[in-house]
């Protein structure tokens, strides 16, 4: 009834492949756009952006990233915590020693040496599978982790061990350092997300997505037909890395400003991402938006319902939290592997036959 | 035996020069020996049969043809050359694909991407030109799809197009294979027990579609059967296999009435 | 013996000695893995939480304290008496028991014929409300772990406690060992004794094998799944009792104990997932390898300090030896090769 796909015919096969084939997804796609875009730049302050904007975009992102690798290719990675990291330092240094580069090019640099690092690590996942796998990228973690901490020549020899973002503008405008304004960080992240996102949709919907879902689905067939499990995992983790890259120097030059890297990229980042699209949906990437949208707002809504409203400490809280979030793992994986993705697609059916129930 | 002259069977096809020749193989597991000194050529346009019981190594003969298991002895020529050793995904390179006894498709994605995945060898557009679908790889995925899209209609599943393949029942999963396989264009055709698990009318159609394919497309097919009315109603010539040896080789008429078949095949399954 | 050689045989000594206790939480990780192809990740946290029982159980505190003053604004927070340790271990071992149903009955029951990763993930999940809930049962601080089998017959505290400052001179030479190392190793012997006598030996242990072997061919003579998977988690749940109680002495019953089993996966990967030798091969192995690593390189000790890595090697040095191990024995060191089939 609200929903309807009736009526909308295709004349072309370049229609039919699009990543909206149905017209009121279509329009509806483009109205979220226009509102984040034009609407909500103009209604945010600096604790929304921080607690909720930013944080999600920049999830999302990550999510993306990682929902490749595991979502289409089957890869399962333990690492993204020390991928993120691996953007955040690559963007330091490259801010740090070019100053006269627009930020926005090292933001994407960052994220092509995060997927250089990101192949070498997965470069195992041709002889080991599964969760082999994951423990392996574990490696990975927590080498990473150690080596931004213990070597001076990453951090620029601070004496914190720290590094701290310097101010850099786009277009004049300030959007890393202390003086920003909110809507200009949201502006120049919700960019980063929609190019991430339109780039990810473009992959997974042609032939390298194909070969993706191939080796994840059944990997002897797949290289029988064809597939060259070399290339096709590589290419996983190559852009996978990209996209975490990318989203890892965001973290570190927009979102926090200064970072420690223990603490901000540790084991339990990599556990966040992964959980991140498990509840979203693996393998959609509108459920990494899902999943990083839900793991986002959890906390915030819970530390307003349980601290500010009940009182309730702060800690108490927090094991709260980890036993709701444990939960719905368990509960998501048993009811609907598919994620938040999936119900809202079982929505969408739901609504097109509204108000008959078949 | 390689240089064969073509020839027109009584129904009007033609059949061309050997276009693969297995020359003495022999492959081991460990002490067991799978496959003992076989071999045998498929020619062009032809449609070859393995037949054999149980365990007589046919799924292994095949798999050997598609690269999985490497020989410990013996050489594959294929179009006239010597097959140095290669991966898998390079004999499909070459243009060999096949299916599977046990149904190996990627069961979640659509049968529209199954299908597209078999056309792995016609489209090479790069990674750039993919993340931002404009250029070669638009072009190529909408020339693919209309070849595609004609696989489809000639196997008779376009109204499951774009439903996920782990939702279909097994007949129809059988067919979307065939499919997937068809679809890269093969020079030789492989298929791993295509009726096995069927009933008659699966059966019926599947048979139809085979010589359709052979008849219309001029595929060349290897294929393993157990149904042995199939088998010598579709095949030009079989290969018939034992204890991972050959105990015959020739046309469906001779295969019949040789002795050595008739002992260790055909006289205990048809008695 | 110059000093040298003996603090390096030290550091070799004490690493065979943390390579027992990582051994021990392999074994649990084995055991569920041989039975139900369960990868669990929760088995730290399972260490943990039985650790934290234990001592919750002994020191009488009370359940969920926080969360019942907190919601019904009372301020209840012991019991007020003590329990004897073996008496308390008991009682951990029910509760270990009924853990395992609890995880049997709500988690895997739903979750039979899933591909590996998937249950993978969901014993992730499962680490993470597990942890989450045994905080919220016995509260975050970190306690001591005082184990007690009669007056003045307890469990050596480990050195990092700084309560019981007992080592064991060995020969005389200044070589000093842990005295809860040593009593650590004793019990692990013990234990995988116990274990593989009632793997080979009992009518379940025999039940569970053939489980571990073929789910539909154990069904179809008559062996009930659902009683060999409780079984095998109470099993592993007592295993990581043993190595919670065993850690908690060594360095306090925290959250980091929980860390423990993310070191016993290179263990796993080491010596294969199937393998009970394997596992403790592989956990004396990364113990001793880690230990030597960080003394070696990681502090710059050996060699005239030629390579100085700046420490904290430990961190990461399993996992990469695990993973450069992988990619030339992808099955481990005592697993079986893996067949690939069409």
């Amino acid at each position: 009834m609200f929903y309807r796909e009736a009526g909308d015919f295709k004349t072309s096969y370049s229609k039919d492949n699009q990543t909206f084939p149905i017209k009121i997804d279509r329009v509806g796609y483009y109205l979220v756009l226009l509102v984040a875009f034009l609407v909500v730049p103009f209604m945010l302050n600096d604790y929304w952006v921080n607690a909720i904007f930013l944080p999600f975009l920049i999830y999302s992102i990550a999510a993306i990233g990682l929902n490749i690798l595991v979502g289409y290719c089957g890869q399962v990675s333990l690492g993204t915590g020390g991928f993120m990291a691996v953007g955040a330092y690559a963007c330091y240094k490259l801010m740090t020693t070019f100053p006269d580069i627009n930020i926005f090019f090292h933001v994407i640099i960052a994220g092509g040496i995060t997927g250089l690092v990101c192949v070498v690590f997965g470069l195992p996942s041709l002889r080991i599978k599964g969760f082999y796998l994951a423990v392996a990228t574990l490696a990975a973690q927590f080498f990473l982790v150690w080596l931004f901490n213990r070597v001076p020549w990453f951090y620029n020899y601070s004496a914190s061990g720290q590094i701290n973002a310097p101010e850099r503008t786009v277009f004049g405008i300030e959007v890393t350092g202390a003086n920003t304004e909110a809507w200009a960080t949201y502006l120049f992240c919700l960019v980063f997300v929609v190019a991430s996102a339109w780039i990810a949709r473009n992959l997974t919907r042609g032939m390298t997505g194909r070969k993706w879902m191939a080796i994840r689905d059944m990997d002897i067939a797949a290289e029988i037909i064809g597939v060259n499990p070399l290339k096709a995992k590589i290419s996983a983790f190559a852009v996978s890395g990209f996209f975490v890259g990318i989203s890892g120097a965001l973290f570190f030059a927009v979102y926090l400003g200064a970072v420690e890297v223990g603490e901000a990229f540790g084991i339990t980042k990599s556990f966040l991402v992964l959980f991140m699209i498990i509840i979203g949906g693996l393998g959609s990437i509108f459920g990494s938006f899902a999943g990083a949208a839900f793991l986002v707002l959890l906390p915030v809504v819970l530390k307003v319902v349980g601290v500010d409203m009940l009182g309730w400490p702060t800690d108490m809280v927090a094991h709260l939290q980890l036993v709701i979030v444990g939960g719905l793992i368990i509960l998501f994986l048993i009811l609907e592997p598919h994620g938040l993705a999936q119900l809202w697609r079982v929505t969408k059916q739901k609504l097109r036959l509204w108000p008959f129930p078949h | 035996m390689s240089t064969q002259e073509s020839y027109v069977t009584e129904d009007g096809r033609t059949i061309g020069p050997t276009v693969m020749e297995m020359k003495n193989i022999t492959l081991r597991f460990g002490g067991v020996k799978a496959i003992t000194d076989i071999s045998f050529d498929i020619r062009e346009g032809e449609i070859r049969a393995i037949i054999g019981p149980n365990g007589a190594g046919k799924s292994s003969m095949l798999n050997v043809i598609s690269g999985f298991y490497v020989p410990q002895e013996g050489e594959v020529w294929y179009k006239g050359k010597k097959r140095p050793p290669m991966k898998p995904y390079q004999v499909a390179e070459q243009g060999i694909a096949r299916t599977f006894q046990n149904i190996a498709l990627f069961e979640g994605m659509t049968v529209l991407d199954n299908v597209m995945t078999g056309r792995i060898r016609q489209m090479n557009a790069g990674l750039l030109s993919q993340a931002i679908w404009k250029g070669k790889a638009e072009k190529e995925e909408i020339a693919n799809r209309e070849a595609v899209e004609k696989i489809i209609d000639f196997l008779e599943i376009q109204a499951i197009r774009k439903t996920p393949v782990g939702r279909l029942p097994y007949g129809l999963k059988k067919r979307v294979e065939l499919a997937r396989a068809l679809a890269a264009e093969p020079s030789i055709l492989l298929l791993d027990e295509p009726m096995a698990g069927m009933n008659v009318e699966e059966k019926e159609d599947m048979s139809r579609f085979i010589l359709d394919m052979n008849d219309e497309f001029g595929t060349t097919i290897a294929l393993i059967e157990h149904d042995m009315g199939v088998v010598m109603d579709l095949s030009d010539r079989v290969v018939v296999m034992d204890y991972g040896k050959k105990i015959g080789d020739g046309t469906p008429d001779e295969v019949r009435s040789n002795q050595a078949v008739i002992d260790a095949y055909l006289g205990v399954a048809h008695d | 013996m110059s000093e040298q050689i003996v603090y390096a045989l030290e550091v070799f000594a004490n690493g065979l000695m943390s390579g027992v206790l990582y051994a021990l939480v392999a074994l649990g990780f084995v055991l569920i893995y041989k039975a139900s192809g369960i990868f669990n990740f929760a088995q730290g946290v399972m260490a943990l939480f039985a650790a934290m029982t234990l001592v919750g159980i002994q020191n009488g505190q009370v359940p969920f304290a926080h969360l019942i003053n907190a919601v019904l604004g009372t301020h209840i927070h012991h019991f007020g008496w003590h329990i004897h340790s073996v008496l308390a271990l008991i009682f951990t071992v029910g509760v270990m028991i009924l853990l395992a149903v609890a995880i049997q009955r709500f988690v895997f029951r739903h979750l039979v014929g899933q591909e590996p990763i998937i249950l993978f993930m969901a014993t992730i999940g499962l680490a993470y409300f597990l942890e989450g809930f045994s905080d919220l049962m016995w509260n975050s601080e970190i306690k001591t772990l005082k184990f007690c089998v009669a007056e003045g017959t307890c469990l050596p505290q480990g050195m990092n406690m700084a309560i019981d400052e007992a080592a064991y001179n060995a020969f005389g030479t200044g070589f000093f060992i842990d005295n809860l190392d040593i009593s650590a190793a004793i019990v692990a012997v013990m234990l995988v004794i116990a274990l593989v006598a009632f793997s080979q030996y009992t009518k379940q242990g025999r039940a569970m094998r053939a489980v571990a072997d073929d789910h539909q061919a154990a069904l179809s003579v008559g062996i009930s799944l659902n009683f060999i998977w409780i079984l095998v988690w109470s099993v592993a749940g007592f295993v990581a009792l043993v190595a919670g109680i065993m850690w908690g002495a060594k360095s306090g019953v925290q959250f980091s104990l929980s860390l423990i089993a993310l070191k016993a996966l290179p263990v796993l990967m080491l010596g294969g997932f199937t393998s009970i030798p394997g596992a403790i091969v592989g956990g004396l192995i990364i113990g001793v390898g880690e230990k030597m690593f960080e003394y070696c390189f990681g502090t710059g000790q050996c060699f005239g300090g030629i390579i100085n890595l700046g420490g904290a090697t430990e961190n990461w040095f399993a996992y990469v030896l695990a993973l450069v191990f992988l990619v030339f024995r992808p099955q481990g060191l005592f697993g079986e090769k893996i067949i690939e089939r069409v």
